[in-house]
This record gives structure tokens, C-alpha cells and sequence, in this order.
């Protein structure tokens, strides 16, 4: 340091601090950046017709997207009816009862299953459901997301669980509450709001990922609300039209974007405005 | 006597949804090698050095597509590690703490966009740009160096890694942030108190504690890289070429899946597709083994 004349010093300092506000200033303009193009190419594409009338060929105008919306929320449903047992209970298991070596295995595990690349999802669900099924459906798609999303759960369920301070549990065992009714009313009914928040981040999560359903759900042009049969949903339908030649369906999979992109938005800010006040995470 | 069987019904039942959690990754692990058991026999090692990818004729070799995917994902964390360090410092260290608050929420919503979005925004906005702006001038100035030789055709290796660097710098720069939080304001007091600069703190107090957790960051951006589907498959090209230059389209092994599962038709074609999710689901644990280790080490020592 003392071969370095201070104003050399000065002037490092004030370039590198420079760079560092430099780069936040360009993570901020680049998400301003992506969602304005989505606002600006995709809001035209909104209107009635867009939620309620199924997609027409390409060279006809009007045509809406209601089988992939329905097909989305039907997917997300399967995958949350599935997910959302397995993940607070198992976060119920781990906070409670974990202080074992096993519970160690099952935190390592649903870190594991959290790094789980979601293409390799896609294939997983493909040989467990699709394979037996002879076909694609949108079980399969469901059960595909349903693996993305037990993890997080799981791990958002124990820490919010584990938050809740000692005392209150004590409080219950010493009226005499058996400890399995203090741990589903009590210390759950405590930590209820944080793990809604934590099961919507997971929804919104999943509601986004495209990999695990493009051969487990599939696609279909009509209206479908079979869980045996394949399925549309929002976000394959933005690849296939995005990937499509023709302008208007690529003006088809803006329109999809903007709606996907502000129910997301919409969820984790929510959420996060939520657990602040509640809870400042 | 009711109390206690109530008791252990809750225990069994959440130990019960627990183990599920085991099994469902024992039954990943045994079905990924099982469904590419074939193409294991069928081409041993040879699977991972050869270059062909031949459904007509049955040869499958992964070289190109784990050459697409290392080498898009490095692209990508050569472009968000500094930014990423820049983000961290500026949350941790230099933001006063209302645009602290609103920066970490806009960079959370980076992480929150879907992936398919930054695919749709790569494949119709930045290709083009890229195409028509960026690649014309690197060629011009740069053009002597072998990465930046070549028709600028914007869909190829630098638009993946451009699109990945994006997607990872919310990872990063959020745990990054995290770890600097974590260390102790004494010893950055004890750093000004004989004179240092801000930078200087940042760099001879901060980064040393806060190194094991840096490096664990960085592992888990780079291993969300590899494992990243749609973003990619839309703007690299997805061309099986193995070329110097950034320009030139390429291929991942997330994307070959995407592309070819529902196409192929041959058993041992589906089962080396199903190899090449075995390839990526253990590159991605390793990453994220260490990567974890390596973070949860950062935030004990500090």
C-alpha cells in the first residue's frame, strides 16, 4: 500500500465504486428493458377475445388463448395438490422431529432435487407417467412441476416453521395440548402466512417453466380439461409460436408473454411485500 | 394414552411425506440410468469424445453438445461475475438503504422472469441487435482474433451466453450480497480506522472472509447455467458444431433434449437422449454439491 501515492489510491477507489454502481444500474435497466419490450409488443394483443376464444390458423385474425390458460392453471393445480402435502409436511418433519441424521439426508436430498436441471424433470415425469400411460397427458405435466416445486416448499415450510420462537410451543405442551395439536394449530397456524407466501413464490415458480412440460403435457389446439389427455398451457404455447414463422402467432406468444409475465410479477411482489411487514426476511 | 397416539400419527405421517422426498430421488437417479442403459453399452466412454450425431444411422457421440454447454455457460460467467460483484458491493456496502430495498427487489425480479420470456426477448430482440450491431463491429475490430471471426448470423454462442449471463447474475449477485452481509461491521471499521479507502476495504477485508462463499456463488450460477433450457435453445442456433468463433451457432445438451425427444423414434436414440439427461443432472449435482458446501463454510466462518 505504501508504494501507491494516495491520489493513485483515490482514483482506484472511485473507479471501482463507479463500476460497482454501474453494473446495478445496468441490472435494473436491462429488467426495465426486457419488460418494456414485453409491455410494448405484447399489451395490443390483449383484449376479450385473447382469455376467451381458443386459437384460430395462422392467416386468420382474432383468436384467443383460453386453452392455455385453462391448461396452465389445470397443470399448476395438479402439481400444487401434489406438492403442497409432501413439502409442508415434510417441512413440518424436518422442523420438528429433525434433528437426526436422516432429516440431514432429506435437507441434502430436496437440495439436490432443487439443482435438478428442469429439462431432466421433463424426462423424469416422461418415463414415470407418459411411458406407463402410452401417452402425453396433463397428469404427466403436473407430476413434472410437482418435482420442481416439493423441494421448495419443503425447505420454505421448515424455515418458517423453525421461526416460530420455542416459547409458544412451550406454551401450548404446558396447558396440557398434546404436542400434535400444538403443532397443527399453534406453531402451523403461526407460521401460515409465510408458508402461503412461500407455496405462491412456488406457483409462480413453476407457472413459468416450460422444459418439463414439452413432452409431458404437450400441447393441444382445443380446449381440453382431461388430465389423461394432452394439455396446452401458456408457456409451451409462447415456444411454439415464438419458434413459428408466421408474424401473427409470433404476435400470438407477445400477447402470452405479457399475461405470464404480469401474473409472476404480480405473485412475487406480493409475496414479498408480505413476508417484509410480516415477518422482515 | 389419546394424546400420545396422536402425537406419533404426526410424527409417522410427516416421516412418511418425508421419505418421499428420498425416494423420488433414488427413483430419478434409477431411471436415468436405466433408460440410457443402452446407449451406456452400446458406446461406453466413446459416447462422451465422438462428435457424431447420427439418428439415421444410430451413432450418437455428445462431444458437441457438451462442448455448446461448457462453453456457453463459461461465456455467460465471464459477463456476470464482475457484474454480479458490482451488483453485490453496491447492495452490501455503497446503496443507502431505500434504493437498497428497491435495487434488490428489481434484481429479484430478473430472477423471477421465466425462462421461456428471456428466450422470446433473446430470439426477437437481442439476435437482431446482435446481428446487425454488435457482431458486424467485433468482426470489424476484432476480426484477427479466431472468436470473433465469421457471418454474423446473431443466433449462436455469444447470444446464449449473453442471454445465460443474464439469468445468472440475480443468483450471483444475491447470494454474493448475502455472504458480504454476513461479514462483521468491526472488521471494515478496523480497515478505515488506519486509513483505508472504501475499495480498499471492500477488497483486503471483505473479499477474503467472504471468499469461500464467493467462489460457492459462482458455482451455483454456473451450474444453473448448464442445466438452462428454453433461454438457450431459442437464440444458440442449435447447431451440432464444435467452431472458434463466437458466432457460430451451437448446440446444448438441455436443448438437444428439448429439440429431439418427442421426434425420436429408435429405442437407442431415446435412450442416449436419456444419457445426455444423465450427463447433465450429474454435472449439475457435482456444481451444486460443491457449491452448496462451499456457501454454507462462507456463512459459518463468517
Amino acid at each position: 500500500m505504501n508504494s501507491m501515492s494516495y491520489l493513485k489510491r483515490r482514483i482506484v477507489n472511485r473507479t471501482m465504486l463507479l463500476l460497482s454502481y454501474g453494473s446495478a444500474v445496468l441490472g435494473v435497466a436491462v429488467l426495465f428493458l426486457i419488460l418494456s419490450y414485453i409491455v410494448v409488443k405484447g399489451m395490443s394483443s390483449i383484449n376479450l377475445d385473447f382469455f376467451i376464444k381458443l386459437p384460430k390458423p395462422t392467416g386468420e385474425t382474432g383468436g384467443g388463448i383460453a386453452n392455455a390458460i385453462v391448461g396452465s392453471f389445470i397443470v399448476v393445480g395438479i402439481a400444487s395438490v401434489i406438492a403442497i402435502p409432501v413439502g409442508v409436511m415434510s417441512g413440518i418433519y424436518l422442523s420438528e422431529f429433525g434433528k437426526n441424521r436422516f432429516a440431514s439426508l432429506v435437507r441434502y436430498f430436496a437440495d439436490v432435487m432443487n439443482g435438478i436441471p428442469s429439462i431432466v424433470t421433463g424426462i423424469v415425469a416422461y418415463v414415470f407417467v407418459v411411458v406407463p400411460m402410452h401417452r402425453f397427458s396433463a397428469l404427466a405435466g403436473g407430476i413434472a412441476l410437482s418435482i420442481m416445486m416439493i423441494p421448495i416448499i419443503t425447505r420454505t415450510s421448515e424455515e418458517l416453521i423453525r421461526m416460530v420462537p420455542d416459547t409458544i410451543r412451550e406454551a401450548g405442551l404446558a396447558l396440557g395440548i398434546p404436542q400434535w395439536k400444538v403443532i397443527m394449530f399453534v406453531v402451523l397456524r403461526t407460521a401460515s402466512t409465510g408458508i402461503v407466501t412461500g407455496i405462491m413464490l412456488a406457483v409462480a415458480r413453476v407457472g413459468g417453466e416450460t422444459a418439463p412440460l414439452l413432452f409431458t403435457a404437450f400441447n393441444n389446439s382445443f380446449m381440453s380439461l382431461r388430465l389423461d389427455q394432452p394439455i396446452s398451457t401458456m408457456t409451451v404455447l409462447i415456444y411454439n409460436y415464438a419458434s413459428s414463422p408466421y408474424p401473427d402467432w409470433n404476435t400470438i406468444a407477445w400477447g402470452t408473454a405479457f399475461l405470464l409475465i404480469v401474473i409472476v410479477l404480480i405473485v412475487n411482489i406480493v409475496s414479498k411485500v408480505f413476508t417484509n411487514t410480516k415477518y422482515s426476511l | 394414552m389419546g394424546t400420545r397416539f396422536g402425537d406419533r400419527i404426526i410424527k409417522l405421517l410427516s416421516l412418511l411425506f418425508a421419505s418421499i422426498i428420498i425416494l423420488l430421488i433414488a427413483g430419478i437417479i434409477y431411471e436415468l440410468i436405466s433408460g440410457s442403459a443402452r446407449s451406456l453399452s452400446t458406446f461406453g466412454w466413446r459416447f462422451l469424445v465422438t462428435s457424431t450425431w447420427d439418428p439415421v444411422s444410430k451413432v450418437f457421440g455428445a462431444l458437441p453438445f457438451i462442448f455448446g454447454t461448457v462453453v456457453s455457460s463459461f461465456i455467460a460467467l465471464c459477463i456476470a461475475l464482475p457484474l454480479s460483484m458490482g451488483i453485490a458491493i453496491f447492495l452490501s456496502e455503497l446503496a443507502p438503504k431505500k434504493v437498497r430495498v428497491y435495487v434488490s427487489l428489481m434484481i429479484e425480479m430478473l430472477a423471477a422472469v421465466p425462462s421461456i420470456i428471456y428466450g422470446l426477448w433473446g430470439l426477437f430482440v437481442m439476435t437482431p441487435f446482435l446481428q446487425v450491431h454488435v457482431e458486424p463491429f467485433l468482426g470489424r475490430y476484432l476480426g484477427f482474433i479466431p472468436l470473433f471471426q465469421g457471418p454474423p448470423v446473431g443466433v449462436g454462442m455469444l447470444a446464449g451466453g449473453l442471454i445465460l449471463s443474464i439469468m445468472i447474475i440475480p443468483t450471483i449477485a444475491s447470494i454474493t450480497r448475502d455472504i458480504f452481509n454476513t461479514i462483521p461491521t468491526l472488521s471494515k471499521e478496523a480497515g478505515y480506522a488506519i486509513g483505508m479507502t472504501r475499495w480498499e476495504v471492500i477488497a483486503k477485508v471483505v473479499f477474503p472472509q467472504a471468499r469461500s462463499g464467493m467462489v460457492g456463488a459462482i458455482m451455483l450460477g454456473f451450474g444453473r447455467a448448464l442445466g438452462e433450457t428454453m433461454a438457450i435453445t431459442m437464440v444458440i442456433g442449435n447447431a451440432p458444431a464444435i467452431s472458434a468463433s463466437l458466432f457460430s451457432p451451437a448446440y446444448t445438451l438441455s436443448s438437444v433434449i428439448a429439440n429431439e425427444f418427442t421426434e425420436a423414434t429408435s429405442k437407442i436414440y431415446i435412450s442416449s437422449l436419456i444419457e445426455l439427461a444423465l450427463l447433465l443432472f450429474i454435472i449439475s449435482m457435482i456444481f451444486n454439491a460443491i457449491a452448496k458446501l462451499l456457501i454454507r463454510k462462507g456463512r459459518f466462518s463468517a
